[in-house]
C-alpha cells in the first residue's frame, strides 16, 4: 500500500490541477492510509446522523406552540451553596471536551516523533478527560431526571425538549464512551510497541473521530444550550 | 514517504489553537452569561461556534493540509444539509403558523419558571 501511495507521488500537483490528477490518474484517489480514508468516510455519515438530529430539533422547536423551557435556567446549578449559576456545568464540560482535544492533538504530534511514552500518557490523559465529561453528562441526566424531565414531557413547557435532549446529548455521550475505550485500547497497543513498524497514523486516526466528538459537542452547544 | 503520509506540524500551532478554542468557548458562555438576546445573540452564537467549528476542522483534524480530492469529500457531502435547513425551517415556519392561526395556540406563551433541586432547600429537607 505505501508504494502505491508513493509512486503516484513522485510529482504530486496540488489545489485544482491535483484534484484532478487524484481522480483521473486511474491510480488510488486518496493519498492517505487506507484506514484514514476509511475513518473520514465514517465521519462524514455521522456528520448526517447528527444533523438530522439537529435539523430535526429545529423543526421540531419551531413547530410548536407551547414555549420551549429556558436551557440558560434548566441548566442552571448552585455550586457550593451559590445562586444558580446559569449553564455552568455545561461550561465546564465544553472546557474538558477541549482540553482533551489540546491532549488528542499533542498525542498525535508526539507519535510521529515516535516518542511512544509521551504518545501513551497523552491519549490516556484524553481518556480520562472523555471519561471525566460523561461523569458529568450521567449527574446532569440524573438531575434533570430528578426534576421531573422525561421524553414526553417536563414541567415547564413543550414536551419536546426532553426527548430532544436525551436523544441528542444520549448519542454524543455514547460517542464520547466509545471514543474513551477507543483511545485505551489504542494507547495499550502503542506502549506495547504495535506500532513501531507499521507507523503512528493509527494515533492520527484515533484523534480524528476524538476531534469530530468535540466538533459535534460544538454545534450541540451552540443550537442547543444557548440558543 | 512518511513525511508525505503523516500529518507533522510544529507544536506551537496546536497551542496557539487549544488557546484559541478556549477563547472562544468562554466568549459563546459569556453570551449566556451576560445574557443578550435577539439577534445579537443569534449572531455571536453562530459566529463563535462556526470559527470553533472552523479551527478544529482546519487544524486538529489536519484539513487544511490535506489534499483536495479528501477536503472536497469531507466538505462536499455535507453541503446538501444546507437544502434540508432550509426546507425544514420553511416547512416548520409554515406549521407553527397553522398551529396559531386554526388551532388558537398562542405565540406569545412563557415556559414556567424554573426552580431547582438542590442547594439551600435540599439541606433543608
Amino acid at each position: 500500500m505505501s508504494e502505491a501511495v508513493a509512486s503516484n507521488l513522485d510529482t504530486p500537483k496540488s489545489g485544482l490541477p491535483g484534484l484532478v490528477n487524484d481522480w483521473t490518474a486511474d491510480k488510488q484517489t486518496y493519498h492517505v492510509p487506507w484506514g484514514k480514508a476509511m475513518m473520514w468516510i465514517f465521519l462524514v455519515s455521522d456528520t448526517f446522523i447528527f444533523s438530522c438530529f439537529l435539523v430535526g430539533y429545529m423543526t421540531v422547536r419551531m413547530t410548536t406552540a407551547e414555549p420551549w423551557p429556558l436551557p440558560t435556567d434548566v441548566f442552571a446549578l448552585s455550586m457550593f451553596g451559590s445562586d444558580p449559576i446559569p449553564l455552568i456545568l455545561i461550561a465546564i464540560m465544553t472546557f474538558i471536551l477541549i482540553t482533551s482535544s489540546g491532549t488528542m492533538a499533542l498525542a498525535v504530534n508526539y507519535g510521529y516523533r515516535g516518542d511512544k511514552r509521551k504518545t501513551m500518557y497523552l491519549m490516556l490523559a484524553t481518556a480520562a478527560l472523555g471519561a471525566s465529561f460523561v461523569g458529568m453528562q450521567v449527574f446532569e441526566w440524573s438531575k434533570l431526571i430528578g426534576e421531573g424531565v422525561r421524553p414526553w414531557g417536563n414541567p415547564w413547557g413543550a414536551p419536546q425538549f426532553g426527548s430532544v435532549f436525551f436523544m441528542v446529548t444520549g448519542f454524543h455521550g455514547l460517542h464520547v464512551t466509545g471514543g474513551v475505550i477507543y483511545l485505551a485500547v489504542v494507547a495499550r497497543k502503542v506502549a506495547k510497541g504495535h506500532y513501531d513498524k507499521k507507523g503512528y497514523e493509527i494515533v492520527e486516526i484515533a484523534g480524528l473521530y476524538w476531534h469530530f466528538v468535540d466538533l459535534v459537542w460544538v454545534f450541540i452547544f451552540a443550537f442547543f444550550y444557548l440558543w | 514517504m512518511s513525511a508525505d503520509v503523516g500529518q507533522q506540524h510544529p507544536l506551537g500551532i496546536y497551542l496557539k489553537i487549544w488557546i484559541l478554542l478556549f477563547v472562544l468557548s468562554t466568549l459563546s458562555y459569556l453570551v449566556d452569561y451576560i445574557g443578550f438576546q435577539g439577534y445579537l445573540r443569534w449572531t455571536l452564537i453562530l459566529v463563535f461556534m462556526f470559527l470553533k467549528a472552523g479551527f478544529i476542522i482546519a487544524i486538529f483534524m489536519h484539513v487544511m493540509w490535506e489534499r483536495m480530492a479528501l477536503v472536497l469529500t469531507i466538505l462536499g457531502p455535507p453541503v446538501a444539509l444546507l437544502f434540508l435547513i432550509g426546507a425544514m425551517a420553511i416547512e416548520g415556519d409554515y406549521t407553527f403558523g397553522a398551529r396559531v392561526d386554526y388551532f388558537g395556540a398562542n405565540p406569545n406563551a412563557e415556559p414556567l419558571p424554573v426552580t431547582h433541586i438542590g442547594g439551600h432547600e435540599e439541606e433543608a429537607h
